[in-house]
């Protein structure tokens, strides 16, 4: 019986594993593995003698995708910062407080997701084109935004009435105010989640494809620039362009890990 | 000066009334024991005089000043929470200066109170750890030694001490009394262990479905209860309740005339277990032995007598087998008198 659950549990871990490592693990042997190595079949381990930078290098080059890059960074980085500051607060607000109509605002928040950007984004690229937003990554974060933000609150709701009241209202009865009840207690404890919701919002931001297509020309975000960039190109360079696409929200979860990890009492053995 | 005065207060919560007119003056220095049973609003009462609640009607004035408008963090009280609350991403020592340091206390000072109070608690050996680390016990005695550290007017502390071993739970209690006696804090003490409130406090509220039944010094809430729920609660094992005929003014216990304070009618006589004497089968009231439990100091004895279950309290060793037949002897100076409909107290 024992070894029966080990079993079960074991695969379970490996197919979890699997399903998140294995496209990664193709994607960078496409990516270093040359012309050759993409059509190679069985597929090496590593990428063996067909192993080179060209494909990276050739694609690093292309004229545009350092400057895409850098805008996909600040549409993301803006995102995540107005998640985060419009969303906690908005979570804050729904963990604590019980107002009329509560459970209404929750499905209110979710059903902004209802709207199809398809239909939004003529009206949306005339509005952006009037303020003198459209085509910049300061626009593109802004709709970024409107898609994170809901989960952002949510999350971030979940995660603040998972910090007992008491902690807040013990903190009064020592002389706090509520906003510093929140600042020396809530915060603290609430950051490893709000670490999470942040990663949340970056890469949504990162990946999304749609409306940073529409509402760019030249300004491209780099999913939306390897779109219209790699639909011509041959199939190692688009390994390449997948490989640059992950790698930055992979650096991203590892260098906020230890706050997603950092469950008080465990961090601190 | 803190006196607090607690006024009228009703507190519902939607349809359920927690606290139903609660009215309780307690003096300057004075320390005064909430008991009752789970759910009948002692930490709502508690809560209420934080601030962290508001009531539905009533007021609560302390040293004079009505803090109805009042928040929490100006009404100048530590609390102990029913539920520690200990801060988990500080250490015990920050845990335990977390008041001093948003008085802005100088350092010093800061470091000779958290030592205080960490070695009243017998906690300084864990000053660097988090609470995460920590049994609830030590947990619990973290968050009194952070109510204690601030040294303040007024203290209201939740069942503090629930989590703790009889032994510790003994010594603690002794050192609380004393040192909030010097301190002259005004405390208003939770719980709901009988022998706590008795050993502790100067007055003892009983509180019974939101409200409070009888508020009286620990021997008079033992001698005199005012209801046969106090009776029942107070004391441990409880008051018997025998129902008696009452005629010309004397009740008949077992034989054994006993004055009554009314003339005719049906009656409770309430009689401690150890104010039965044990006598002679044919002396008395007549009972069946059905337990014997011999605790050490003292032997308890379950009897049925008249078809009810009566608990006698003897200092002797006494060693019967189940069925030994024999007679109870109430002390007559010692019974009192309940109503058996309203479960009232009749006379004096
Ligand atoms: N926030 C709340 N909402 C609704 N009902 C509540 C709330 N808080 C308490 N109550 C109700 O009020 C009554 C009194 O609760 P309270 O917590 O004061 O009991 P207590 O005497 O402290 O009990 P215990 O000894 O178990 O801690 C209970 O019936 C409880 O269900
Ligand atoms: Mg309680």
């Amino acid at each position: 019986m024992k070894t029966v659950r080990r079993l079960v549990y074991a695969t379970g871990v490996v197919a979890l594993c699997a399903w998140v490592l294995v496209p990664i693990y193709f994607i960078t042997l496409g990516a270093f593995g040359g012309r050759a190595g993409v059509f190679k079949w069985p597929k090496g381990v590593l990428p063996g003698e067909t192993f080179s930078f060209a494909a990276m290098d050739t694609f690093l080059r292309i004229e545009g995708v350092a400057h895409a890059a850098f805008n996909s960074v600040i549409a993301a980085s803006i995102c995540m910062a107005l998640s985060i500051a419009l969303g906690a607060p908005a979570g804050y607000a729904l963990a604590r407080y019980s107002f009329p109509g509560q459970n209404l605002y929750r499905l209110l928040i979710l059903l902004t997701r209802a709207f199809p950007l398809a239909i939004l984004a003529l009206p949306l690229t005339v509005i952006f084109i009037r303020v003198g937003l459209y085509d910049t990554p300061v626009g593109v974060a802004l709709i970024h935004t409107a898609l994170a933000l809901p989960f952002a609150a949510l999350i971030s709701s979940s995660l603040f009435m998972g910090i007992p009241r008491e902690l807040e209202e013990a903190a009064w009865v020592f002389g706090c105010s509520r906003v510093q009840a929140f600042r020396k207690i809530v915060l603290p404890l609430a950051l490893p989640g709000i670490a999470a919701t942040a990663i949340f919002a970056f890469v949504i931001s990162w990946n999304e494809v749609f409306a940073a297509s529409i509402l760019t020309v030249r300004e491209r975000t780099l999913t939306a620039y390897l779109l219209t960039v790699l639909s011509e190109s041959p199939l190692h360079f688009r390994f390449a362009g997948g490989f640059l696409l992950i790698v930055p929200s992979i650096a991203f979860i590892f260098a906020v890990r230890k706050y997603l990890f950092a469950m008080w009492g465990i961090a601190n053995r | 000066m803190a006196q607090i005065l607690i006024d009228k207060v009703r507190k519902d919560f939607g349809a359920v009334r927690a606290l139903d007119e609660v009215t309780l003056d307690i003096a300057d220095g004075e320390f005064v024991a909430l008991l009752g049973p789970s759910g009948c609003g002692k930490t709502t009462l508690l809560r209420i005089v934080a601030g962290l609640e508001t009531q539905t009607a009533g007021r609560i004035v302390i040293g004079g000043r009505d803090l109805t408008e009042v928040p929490t963090r100006a009404r100048g009280l530590a609390m102990v929470f029913q539920n520690y609350a200990v801060f988990p991403h500080m250490t015990v020592f920050e845990n335990i200066a977390f008041g001093l340091r948003m008085q802005k206390a100088d350092p010093t000072r800061i470091d000779a109170q958290v030592r205080k109070a960490a070695g009243l608690l017998h906690i300084e050996d864990y000053l660097d750890r988090h609470p995460g680390n920590l049994s609830g016990g030590q947990r619990q005695r973290v968050a009194v030694a952070r109510a204690l550290a601030v040294e303040p007017p007024v203290l209201l502390m939740d069942e503090p001490l629930s989590n703790l071993d009889a032994l510790l739970r003994l010594e603690m209690r002794a050192e609380l009394k004393t040192v909030l006696e010097q301190a002259g804090t005004t405390t208003i003490y939770v719980t709901h262990d009988q022998t706590e409130a008795m050993g502790l406090a100067d007055r003892i509220a009983v509180m019974h479905g939101g409200r409070i039944v009888q508020i009286d010094t620990p021997t008079e809430v033992y001698r005199h209860p005012r209801t046969k729920f106090v009776g029942g609660f107070v004391g441990s094992p409880p008051m018997n309740f025998l129902p008696v005929e009452v005629t010309g003014g004397e009740a008949r216990l077992g034989g054994l005339p006993v004055p009554a304070p009314v003339t005719s009618g049906a009656l409770l006589a309430g009689v401690r277990p150890e104010d039965f004497a044990i006598v002679a089968p044919d002396q008395g009231l007549a009972a069946e032995v059905l337990v014997v439990e011999p605790l050490g100091s003292h032997t308890l004895v379950t009897v049925r007598c008249d078809g009810a279950t009566v608990r006698v309290v003897t200092p002797e060793i006494i060693d019967w087998p189940a069925g030994r037949r024999i007679g109870l002897k109430p002390d007559a100076g010692r019974v009192v008198w309940m109503d058996p409909q309203s479960e009232q107290a009749v006379g004096p």
